[in-house]
């Protein structure tokens, strides 16, 4: 049971995470980026979750509301101070 | 998990590893929504998944297997954090992404913003001429400055940093 349910979340969240790399990796502007990085992190925050669920222990909370915490404050930050550099509309 | 779990234990690992596969694959289908959704707004919407609800599904399942009443509150503590950042930062990232166009306004079945947008607009440019008859005695930069920064960007294009 254990085993079974390591792999199948490890492959889903390993899918996912690939996802999120190549929406980080082509864009196509710098927001698509700081969204696809914010669900990178939830995704790695999903996979603490579940280590901690599956091996019964608290250790990865405190690092779990970092991660809510530095997505947070990254996200707003580059959206604070995002400008439009392009020439033309709507090619996002 | 428990090993070779019978009765009361085995229900709970099997409602723990529901839980479990459920919360991974809101992670994946907000993978699928970045991949396959035509521009930022909706990709956002396909981003809130493993935020809020794949969060919560992890955390019950921590909850499940922990056994104490203790952790309960923690986690309840830990998922009102991430609710609490979560809608300001979609909030901030939202805002930039029309300020800056990153949007198709064809797909959209209402825009109540770009109303709003174009009365500023309109205001704006009403204030600025005024201020510009009024302010010919004075320097050339005076009375315009403010108003320029101050007001929200409209659809002409002369937005700063802080539009």
């Amino acid at each position: 049971m254990k085993d079974i349910v390591l792999i199948v979340t490890a492959v889903i969240l390993s899918l996912a995470a690939a996802g999120a790399i190549y929406r980080i990796a082509v864009g196509p502007s710098l927001l698509d980026r700081v969204l696809a990085a914010d669900v990178l992190l939830a995704i790695l925050g999903a996979a603490l979750a579940v280590d901690m669920a599956v091996n019964r222990h608290l250790n990865n909370l405190v690092l779990l509301v970092a991660l809510t915490l530095i997505g947070f404050v990254g996200s707003v930050t580059v959206a604070r101070f995002v400008a439009d550099r392009r020439g033309q509309v709507n090619d996002s | 998990m428990t090993p070779n779990a019978t009765g009361a234990d085995a229900v709970i690992d099997a409602v723990t590893a529901v839980l479990l596969i459920v919360g991974a694959l809101m992670s994946l289908g907000a993978a699928i929504g970045l991949l396959r959704f035509p521009d930022l707004m909706s990709r956002m919407h396909a981003a809130t998944k493993p935020q809020v609800l794949g969060l919560f599904l992890v955390l019950a399942a921590i909850g499940l297997q922990m056994r104490e009443w203790w952790v309960w509150p923690i986690l309840v503590v830990a998922w009102i954090f991430q609710l609490l950042t979560v809608p300001v930062s979609a909030h901030m990232v939202g805002r930039a992404g029309y300020r800056t166009k990153h949007l198709h306004p064809e797909l959209l079945s209402t825009d109540e913003l770009e109303a709003v947008v174009l009365r500023a607009a309109v205001k704006r440019d009403a204030e600025k001429a005024e201020g510009s008859d009024s302010a010919i005695p004075r320097t050339a930069n005076g009375g315009n400055a403010g108003a320029n920064r101050g007001s929200v960007g409209g659809p002409d294009g002369s937005r700063g940093p802080s539009a």
